[in-house]
């Protein structure tokens, strides 16, 4: 039995309602731990005041520079004591799950287990960079908790300016839109960069995000400096006994209205049966005997939307791989910014492929630590010296695909044309 | 514990293999397609010809042990022993017979677990740490999300929304909850009130003043000691000087106020991926259950669940309808806030005579 608990009559609040309560879930933990009776106290007197009192210092395991997100009180008495002592520190571990989150239920009893003993008891699934959180430990048990997790053979998550936890989506192990094995990507990366993760040495955080389509579920354009994005270069394939059933379900109007409308480049048309096109590059699937779909593959941007919504029916090609985009981010400090797309496609069947996206992302790394300022994320560092020379500095290639359209100004010197348009031109017969 | 007791760390990754449903192991890579037999489940087919069901339950994020235990012991009785976490927090327990289904969703939704969350529904929220852990938090997104998911619990276990609806919550100006359907995010309003008793002790300078996105911020000399001074005309108020320098207070029980931002996506279905637009702002960090918020985020849900067509998302229906039809709809003012004046902002003017009366 742990001490008396504090009243917390405006976290009482959040117990009330039908979705499940943190709240309720302290409490329970606060029977058994002084330590949660006092995270209570402290986190009812932020309610009270509406302000955080936690500030950061330096805790760390050995080994590792980065990983444990350290929290010490400044809810203090006038001698400098910590009012709610018992928890006057609430540390953070941050632990990189398994690609995709999948779990078995050992493994999170394994995890229960220790942060009964070593912390609070507190785990979030998961932090909005990816990384399991076992909230809430104190300086002295954050060695021996760690020990204990890094035998059960999972490892630290990145914290600061380094290479972040990796984060793919659920992919190929269940999902049928996967273009690539996500995780083996998610695998490749995290264990090329495991000194950039543990050891902050970069100029700003550098963060991998893994999506194995366009629907993109781990929002990689927007919130990461790497995005993996799977897509297919060749026909889109159709399955004629869905697309009827599908036809047979929803009707005209819906296939009008929600799939040939909604295309962003109008590559879909619906046609009479007899007379679709036989060109190499369209995909035709009949949906009745009258009727058929016709998409024109060249026009189509790999959306995903008619797929989403004729799922199975329609489905990505075979000639799979991943486009890339780099410098997606958040606010600070230049502004919000997507990713750039830079690599239209690439191969990922082999483990030669494979390989080559590492290496890649190892160069874009190198030259982001060399060439971007203090607090300068990927994208703000292309802002600043241009996309053309952050090409040139990783060795790829320009491409129509990265621009949504030339310039629209004047302000180039123009005076290398002849010689640029030969080098491209012999870069393309060598090729 | 010194040097030599030290245990030396094993670094890397593990293959995540062992933690898969047999199921998605023997199919992997294989699948075919998948449709919902209900809210809250996905029912998968590989090529195989082998079926997978998979039950989606809302969490509350930051769990105590037991709830994770009983998780396990829902997922080992109900379920086949394993489970998989989505983006936003919500579990999935994975079965390979459909009987198993009815009776996984029954004990979830006896111990509290609301089944839901799958294709046009409001899945949970995203969000960041708040007041239990984070250093710089001007709001508690766990408390937040807690009282909007209680007022949306309708909306998870339903899909009667035109297409799925995600939202986020964050306690800065920083946006760790990410670029979302519906954000609701803190918003400063006044500059940071500066301790200059602790700066030249805490603070690296040159380091504060390079953080300012306006350059507002400069050494000075302030009673004798040095410290930092604010110009109060040009600060905009983002709080980006605070991480850095604490000493910099940012957050303000009255004046940290919450906005709400609207139509961000992060597909590439249909429209590019685009970020969330401010549409209101100044609402009362209102702890312990924000109803200022609440209200104005279950209006711009109902408007959108009323007035949007099937599979378009927020931004999809606004751009149809047009920003002056949202705001007239929604009952939310249009300020001279929304017009930005940041760079690139030109780009969000309309530079056309297409105007909708």
């Amino acid at each position: 039995m742990a001490k008396q608990p504090y009243a917390t009559p405006l976290l009482d609040e959040l117990e009330k309602g039908p979705w499940p309560s943190f709240v309720t879930g302290l409490k329970r933990l606060a029977k058994d731990k002084d330590y949660v009776v006092d995270v209570l106290g402290h986190l009812e007197h932020s309610y009270k005041t509406r302000k955080g009192y936690w500030k950061g210092g330096t805790v760390g395991v050995i080994g590792y520079g980065g990983g444990v997100i350290p929290r010490f009180t400044e809810i203090k008495n006038e001698k400098g004591e910590a009012t709610f002592k018992d928890a006057a520190e609430f540390h953070t571990i941050r632990i990189m799950p398994p690609a995709g989150m999948h779990y078995d239920t050992n493994t999170l009893r394994q995890f229960c287990d220790i942060w009964e003993k070593f912390g609070s008891g507190l785990i979030a699934m998961h932090g909005q960079t990816g990384d399991i959180m076992m909230q809430g430990c104190t300086s002295e048990n954050v060695q021996p908790a760690w020990d204990e997790l890094n035998k059960m053979g999972f490892d630290m998550g990145g914290a600061g300016p380094s290479v972040r936890t990796v984060m793919s989506c659920v992919g190929a192990a269940r999902c049928e839109q996967s273009c690539f094995d996500e995780a083996k990507v998610n695998f490749n990366v995290t264990n090329r960069f495991l000194d950039d993760i543990h050891r902050p040495a970069l100029p700003y955080k550098f963060k991998f995000k893994i999506s194995g389509c366009a629907n993109d579920c781990m929002n990689a354009i927007q919130r990461s400096d790497m995005a993996i994005i799977g897509t297919w270069r060749d026909n889109m394939r159709s399955d004629e006994t869905m697309a009827r059933a599908w036809f047979a379900k929803h009707g005209v109007n819906e296939l009008v209205n929600d799939v040939i409308n909604l295309c962003p480049s109008r590559a879909i048309q619906l046609k009479d049966a007899g007379s679709v096109s036989k060109d190499a590059h369209i995909t035709a699937v009949k949906v009745s005997d009258t009727q058929a779909l016709e998409i024109d593959n060249k026009s189509c941007v790999r959306c995903m939307h008619c797929i989403n919504v004729m799922t199975g029916a329609l489905a990505a090609g075979k000639d799979k791989g991943t486009a890339i985009l780099i410098g997606g981010k958040s606010h600070l400090k230049i502004g919000a910014l997507m990713g750039t797309l830079v690599v239209p496609f690439m191969k990922l069947d082999t483990d030669e492929d494979h390989e080559k996206l590492v290496d890649l992302a190892q160069t874009v790394i190198d030259f982001f630590a060399e060439n971007a300022l203090e607090h300068e994320r990927t994208g703000e560092m292309i802002e600043r010296i241009g996309l053309a020379n952050f090409l040139e500095g990783i060795g790829l290639e320009v491409d129509a695909n990265m621009v949504s359209s030339p310039r629209s100004n004047p302000y180039v010197n123009t005076g290398d044309w002849d010689e640029e348009v030969a080098r491209m031109n012999a870069k393309k017969a060598a090729a | 514990m010194t040097q030599a007791q030290a245990r030396k760390p094993v670094e890397g990754f593990l293959d995540n293999k062992k933690f898969l449903h047999p199921k998605f192991v023997a199919n992997y890579g294989n699948w075919k397609c998948h449709d919902r037999p209900r809210p809250g489940v996905l029912h998968h087919v590989s090529h195989s010809g082998d079926e997978v069901w998979t039950v989606r339950a809302g969490t509350q994020r930051q769990m105590d042990h037991y709830t994770i235990r009983k998780l396990c012991d829902i997922a080992d009785k109900f379920a086949e022993g394993f489970v998989r976490f989505t983006i936003r927090s919500n579990i999935e327990f994975s079965v390979s017979a459909e009987a198993k289904v009815a009776p996984l969703i029954a004990e979830l939704e006896k111990n509290g677990f609301p089944v839901g969350g799958t294709g046009p529904s409001v899945s949970m929220v995203s969000h960041t740490q708040g007041w239990l852990h984070c250093d710089i938090p001007g709001t508690d997104a766990s408390g937040v999300v807690k009282s909007m998911m209680d007022s949306l619990y309708d909306e998870f276990k339903n899909e009667q929304m035109p297409n799925r609806v995600r939202l986020s919550t964050s306690c800065c100006e920083i946006n760790c909850g990410g670029q979302a359907d519906i954000a609701v995010i803190i918003q400063h309003t006044k500059p940071p009130k500066i301790n200059h008793e602790q700066v030249a002790n805490v603070c690296e300078r040159p380091t504060v003043v390079a953080r300012c996105p306006v350059a507002a911020i400069r050494p000075a000399l302030v009673n004798g000691r040095p410290s930092l001074e604010v110009d109060e005309k040009k600060c905009i108020c983002c709080g980006a000087c605070y991480p850095p320098c604490p000493p910099m207070q940012i957050n303000d029980p009255e004046h940290s106020k919450l906005a709400i931002w609207v139509g961000g996506k992060n597909s590439n279905a249909r429209s590019k991926p685009t970020f969330h637009k401010l549409v209101i702002a100044g609402l009362p960090n209102n702890a312990p259950r924000w109803p200022e918020v609440n209200a104005i985020v279950k209006n711009i849900l109902m408007t959108y669940k009323g007035d949007a067509r099937p599979w378009e998302r927020m931004a999809d229906w606004i751009d149809r309808i047009g920003w002056p039809r949202f705001f007239e709809k929604t009952g939310l003012p249009f300020t001279k806030y929304m017009i930005d004046d940041w760079r690139g902002g030109r780009a969000n003017l309309n530079a056309s005579a297409h105007i909708r009366f």
